[in-house]
């Protein structure tokens, strides 16, 4: 089976943040793989074992996605891809980002696809569906199990916490939601591996695109923190007596009952 | 002037959810002086356009075929894409809830253009629209606007004010036949959680209950709590895992994004996880025993103490208060 995920490199959003020059401060920030993709990539490795085939983890960023797509690679994926956009496009956004990976995977044989449900820190959820449709396969989004058996495909999704059974065949592109497996951490012989597997670059040269035809869409006007909480009032004194005055407060001063 | 904006309303167990209403609000922004039309898909659906208009639709389509009875991408996709093609719309507003959130990345394909999702908030700014979303887990915003193309997007349940309801207010509903072609993907069986009582999404109160409610029965006083403010009750993964609630009650990034007028979080620690998913509340109420947990930082009132004791207390208060209302 041929299989690929969709990884994308984001800032911990554990971490604190702070904006500097209209941007998010990046600077000495921890970066991860996003969480959601570590579930795909471990789903992507369980169905290569189970059914044979080949996992390239494809990454569209800059050189500094090299150390998650090696991350990747050291829990067990064959092969890593990073389309290198640094030089290239100011100002993506997730027309950009499915536009490039769409072209990459065109004329790929892939069978499956995995994708993260959402990326925490751009948040969007588009960048799934949106590839999926431009290679014209299926998608099931926010799942919770996959089964595969030769072509056909079940799959469990999750609805706003509801769940839905789903009956569909490869090709196919899912979205890992949490609760699909517990990922794997890399193993030291894995990282020993990892530095020996095949990671490739491209540029958007190499996937004969032009920079118009990846131009944003939409457009960040500002970027900025939310107005700083005051801090919020802990109450004191006897317990009775302080959930007789927060009944008054959200009574009379927040208003809200 | 003005353009012409279509809103998809989305219907839950026969009835048009509220943010179905909101996305009518936010259209009418959108198309600055311009025509609302609402869009309903499924097998038999005509019959809620009165009450889109009612919000402010000024006429509705509905979609209708059998194969529309329950949502799935390839199905709403085609019969969306046949109502964008009769249209013509410079704007498109839809809900963002699972079924938006898997729908609209497919439309935003087919048709070449741009999406914002997640949007909290439209105005009118500058000659610009523009939309305001959260970024980074809620933890910054961004403002953003489209550069090109139509003007799509998804707003987050129960932020942007919906209109009065005028049932005064009168239009058109027509209907229009489409022939869906191959469905790629079958639901085979729903598993439908307990969703009794209000949608959490849509809720004006929820009263959440983490770890520290210790068991299954430990939700009881959240319960009674919450029915006494006519709320819901939500709770955190911790409780999920733990397997004190069922997974459909989750709040945070990987469940309900939920931004009620109050909510009251009953033993949560306060992980980033869980504030993406209700930072945005209006006014937040932590009970925690533990004075340094992260949730008091968000919080605008707290009480450290431990919740069985705060709780039923609680109750009692809210009910005297509503005798004297
Ligand atoms: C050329 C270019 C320039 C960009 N410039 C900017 C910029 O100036 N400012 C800015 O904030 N952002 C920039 N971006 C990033 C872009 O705006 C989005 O962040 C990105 O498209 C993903 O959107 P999202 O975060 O909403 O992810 P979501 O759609 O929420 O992600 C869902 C899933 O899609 C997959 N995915 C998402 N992004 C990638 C990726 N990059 N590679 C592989 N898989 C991915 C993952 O599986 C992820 O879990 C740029 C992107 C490109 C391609
Ligand atoms: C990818 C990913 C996605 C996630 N998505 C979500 C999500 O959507 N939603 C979510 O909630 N989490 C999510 N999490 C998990 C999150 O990181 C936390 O683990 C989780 O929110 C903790 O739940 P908790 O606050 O109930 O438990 P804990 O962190 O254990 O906190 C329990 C709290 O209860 C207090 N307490 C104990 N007893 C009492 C008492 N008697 N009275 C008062 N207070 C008491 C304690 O002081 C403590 O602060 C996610 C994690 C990951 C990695």
């Amino acid at each position: 089976m041929n299989i690929y995920v969709l990884m994308k490199r984001t800032f911990d959003t554990e971490e604190k943040i702070t904006i500097s020059g209209g941007k998010i401060n990046e600077d000495g920030a921890e970066f991860i793989i996003n969480p959601y993709d570590e579930y795909a990539i471990e789903e992507a490795i369980q169905v290569r074992d189970a059914n044979g085939g080949e996992v390239t983890v494809l990454s569209v960023g800059t050189d500094e996605a090299e150390k998650q797509l090696r991350t990747a690679l050291a829990m067990g994926a064959d092969k890593a891809v990073l389309i290198n956009i640094e030089e290239d496009v100011e100002g993506g956004d997730q027309f950009t980002t499915a536009k490039v990976i769409s072209q990459y995977l065109k004329d790929k044989d892939v069978d499956l696809i995995l994708a993260g449900n959402v990326a925490i820190d751009g948040g969007s959820g588009q960048v799934g569906p949106r590839v999926a449709d431009a290679l014209d396969i299926p998608y099931v989004t926010t799942i919770t199990k996959l089964e595969i058996n030769g072509s056909s495909v079940t799959v469990t999704r999750d609805v706003e916490g509801d769940s839905e059974v789903i009956e569909t065949s490869l090709p196919l592109l899912v979205t890992a939601q949490q609760g699909l497996n517990e990922p794997r951490y890399p193993s030291l012989p894995g990282i020993m591996k990892a530095k020996k597997k095949p990671l490739d670059e491209l540029e958007l040269d190499d996937l004969d695109l032009e920079e118009d035809e990846v131009e944003a869409k939409t457009k960040t006007i500002e970027i900025y923190l939310p107005p700083k909480k005051e801090a919020g009032k802990v109450l004191e004194g006897e317990l009775e007596a302080q959930v007789k005055e927060l009944v008054s407060l959200l009574h009379s001063e927040a208003k809200v009952v | 002037m003005g353009r012409k904006v279509l809103v998809l309303g989305e219907i839950r167990e026969g009835s048009l959810r509220n943010v179905s209403f909101e996305a009518v609000a936010a259209a009418r922004t959108v198309a600055e002086g311009g025509e609302v039309v609402g869009v309903l898909i499924g097998d038999s659906v005509s019959a809620l356009g009165q009450e889109l208009i009612s919000y402010g639709a000024e006429r509705v389509i509905a979609v209708e075929n059998e194969k529309l009875a329950q949502y799935t991408p390839d199905g709403y996709s085609q019969a969306l894409m046949s109502v964008i093609k009769e249209e013509k719309p410079g704007g498109l507003i839809i809900g963002h809830t699972a079924l938006g959130k898997d729908l609209s990345p497919k439309i935003a394909s087919k048709l070449n253009s741009g999406l914002i999702s997640d949007a909290v908030q439209v105005e009118e700014a500058g000659g610009n629209l523009v939309f305001t979303r959260p970024i980074y887990s809620g933890k910054a915003f961004e403002k953003k606007i489209v550069s090109e193309g139509i003007i799509f997007a998804t707003i987050r349940p129960n932020n942007i004010a919906s209109l009065e309801k005028d049932e005064n207010r009168t239009g058109d509903v027509s209907t229009l036949s489409v022939d869906i072609k191959d469905l790629r993907t079958v639901i085979k069986e729903v598993v439908r959680k307990a969703t009794e009582g209000v949608d959490l999404s849509e809720a004006k109160v929820v009263v959440s209950g983490g770890r520290g409610v210790r068991s299954e029965e430990g939700f009881e006083p959240l319960k009674e709590l919450a029915s006494v403010l006519g709320g819901a009750v939500g709770a955190s993964r911790g409780a999920c895992d733990a397997d004190y609630c069922d997974y459909s009650l989750q709040i945070g990034q990987t469940g309900k994004v939920v931004t009620p007028d109050l909510y009251i979080a009953c033993g949560i620690s306060g992980a980033i996880q869980h504030l993406a998913g209700m930072s945005n509340s209006k006014v937040i109420v932590a009970i925690n025993k533990d004075p340094e947990a992260n949730i008091f930082k968000v919080a605008d009132y707290g009480i450290v103490g431990d919740l069985f004791e705060v709780v039923p207390m609680l109750t009692e208060e809210f009910k005297k208060l509503k005798v004297h209302q």
